[in-house]
């Protein structure tokens, strides 16, 4: 492919009629070289070459073991990976919320007022900020001794609860702190969106006696199908990307139950509980054909998208 | 307009309006708001069981004076900075050729390269993880900045490569035609036909890798584990490790770690929004 063309001619004079006469053949590839060849190295080949490790006992510095399909069965077995999976599932599920949520705001923040500028920047302000940031507010925020969240649950006289603490809440309170910076994020690509809506279509429907949800549902959400798919597109793969919080707030615990499998993967590969890189290997293959199933639907939206265009 | 707009309603749904707009904002930004509060209070509001209530003396110069003189914090900012402005030069530059080269180009493969840096772009980072850092390790790279920029420019090659392909397809091909038409060289077109005019994208897409790569956390605790070359996310551990318990300075840390980005943003705005939409929403 690519790297038939790899070296850069900087100065092509030596076979310039050559070079002349392809030119507009060989000019892509060119530009392409340097970035396709990084993009292979750095991104393509590990893909493969995890999906092999994932057949070899490895601890990352000695000779490697082929072991077969024996960690899959190992996984099989394994009710960590379950409990990952589960809490994979819960992600994918309820990080979705931050679509409506975000039109929701977005609705609510679409409004010619003064200092409305300003409003909807800092509405937007927790998505700029480092998921390990998050991570660290709202472990404060959550604290069971002097945690905001049970100062305002205890004047209804509730709580006190350790959210990140208890093996029932742990998952749902990391979500939660997952949706604030996610949910920002569907708000600012609906807000554009919003911008881009038919006024005459608004008009037409407001003669035709819709108003409020009706208005909302068949008028505008159909306008916004663009916002709406890359809003789908980012949150799906946020959610199944959740490493961040979940190292910073809980470490996976209590008792592993906060992991996911992106987290599970690192602490079995790369963590004080061991460098078993072809059991982490396998975890992460069972993540990328979980997430190949979005990729091939995202792409072959693109692919429908591209063929109208021209 | 939807909804209707403010102007045209009833006044006292104006005035709810009004008075909501605040309200909501202050419980939106609530986790944040009591970490800005905390950065300021004196050690011993926390020892004394004072957590929320008036700090009883504004130490604010006291608490981001110790961040930025006492702890190992201005050392991790910098590393930051040197990961993150090479990788936006880098993931930039590469990017605009390969965005060139799909958007103006109709060749066969065309479709599938560039399907190949979209997917990439989507993958989880822990089927990379294992090999990446093996490639690092025998690069004789671990545990440098140049490590994990290189891989940071490899992987944000391809979002920035989808996002400059669809500008560069919008742009008036006419203009690609005209310059050919007068015997233009194509690497010429490049630089000065297409280059200058995907200024905008390219504003777009520095802001946006800046803020991806500044926050960073995964590759940082990968591909890096000491102080002279952890960025400010995986330092924080450190950082609050060594300061465990003091509320204060560990807020104060936090807030300066996230304050780059952030600048950024309020700076940058408009292009950090036009990057966002993948410049699909206008």
């Amino acid at each position: 492919m690519a790297d038939t063309s790899l070296p850069l001619p900087q100065n092509p004079t030596p076979r310039r009629s050559w070079y002349k006469r392809n030119e507009i053949a060989v000019t892509p590839w060119l530009f392409l070289a340097p970035g396709v060849v990084f993009f292979a190295f750095y991104v393509v080949f590990p893909i493969f070459q995890s999906i092999n490790i994932s057949f070899y006992q490895w601890d990352g510095l000695g000779k490697a073991q082929f072991i077969g399909l024996s960690n899959y069965e190992e996984l099989y077995w394994d009710d960590a990976f379950y409990v990952s999976l589960r809490n994979n599932v819960i992600w994918l599920v309820l990080y979705l919320l931050a679509i409506p949520a975000g039109l929701f705001i977005a609705l609510f923040l679409n409004q010619t007022v003064t200092g409305i500028r300003l409003y909807k920047s800092l509405f937007f302000f927790p998505f700029v900020i480092s998921q390990v940031v998050v991570g660290l507010v709202f472990t404060w925020f959550y604290d069971p001794t002097f945690g905001l969240l049970n100062q305002i649950i205890g004047v209804f006289g509730l709580g006190p609860i350790n959210v990140l603490g208890d093996e029932r809440y742990v998952t749902y309170g990391i979500i939660a702190a997952g949706l604030w910076p996610q949910t920002a994020y569907c708000m600012i690509l609906y807000l554009t969106g919003l911008n881009a809506v038919d006024p005459e279509q608004i008009e037409a429907g407001r003669l035709d006696g819709a108003r409020g949800w009706k208005m909302l549902w068949f008028i505008i959400v159909p306008q916004l199908k663009p916002a709406t798919f890359i809003a789908f597109v980012v949150t799906i793969i946020g959610a199944l990307r959740s490493f961040d919080l979940i190292s910073i707030m809980t470490n996976g615990g209590p008792f592993g139950e906060s992991r996911v499998l992106s987290f599970y993967m690192f602490e079995v590969a790369l963590s004080e509980y061991g460098l078993r890189m072809g059991y982490g290997a396998a975890i992460a293959v069972i993540l990328f054909l979980i997430m190949l199933l979005f990729i091939g639907y995202f792409l072959w939206s693109m692919y429908q998208d591209d063929k109208a265009a021209r | 307009m939807f909804p209707t707009p403010i102007a045209k309603t009833s006044r006292s749904w104006q005035v709810t309006y009004q008075t909501l707009l605040p309200i909501a904002l202050v419980l939106w930004l609530l986790p944040l708001i009591a970490v800005a509060v905390f950065s300021v209070k004196p050690a011993g509001d926390f020892s004394n069981g004072n957590y929320w209530g008036l700090p009883t003396s504004f130490d604010f110069a006291a608490n981001y004076g110790r961040v930025f003189f006492d702890s190992d914090m201005p050392r991790y900012l910098l590393n930051s900075v040197f990961i993150t402005v090479p990788t936006v030069i880098g993931a930039v530059a590469l990017s605009s050729m390969t965005g060139f080269a799909l958007g103006i180009y109709r060749f066969r493969m065309n479709l599938l390269v560039f399907f190949m840096f979209v997917a990439g772009n989507f993958v989880p980072f822990q089927i990379l993880m294992v090999p990446v850092r093996d490639l690092t390790l025998n690069l004789g790279l671990y545990n440098t900045k140049t490590g994990l920029v290189l891989f940071h420019i490899a992987f944000q090659t391809g979002f920035c490569t989808l996002f400059m392909r669809n500008f560069i397809r919008a742009l008036p091909y006419e203009l690609i035609e005209a310059a050919r038409v007068e015997g233009v060289a194509e690497w010429r077109i490049y630089w000065f036909v297409v280059l200058p005019l995907m200024k905008p994208a390219i504003a777009a897409l520095a802001v946006l890798i800046f803020t991806f790569i500044w926050n960073d956390y995964f590759w940082a605790i990968v591909l890096t584990q000491g102080i002279e070359s952890q960025p400010v996310t995986a330092g924080i551990t450190s950082f609050n490790a060594q300061y465990r318990a003091a509320y204060n300075l560990m807020s104060a840390g936090s807030i300066v770690a996230a304050l780059p980005p952030v600048a950024m943003f309020f700076a940058m705005q408009k292009h950090f929004i036009a990057g966002l939409t993948l410049g699909a929403v206008k």
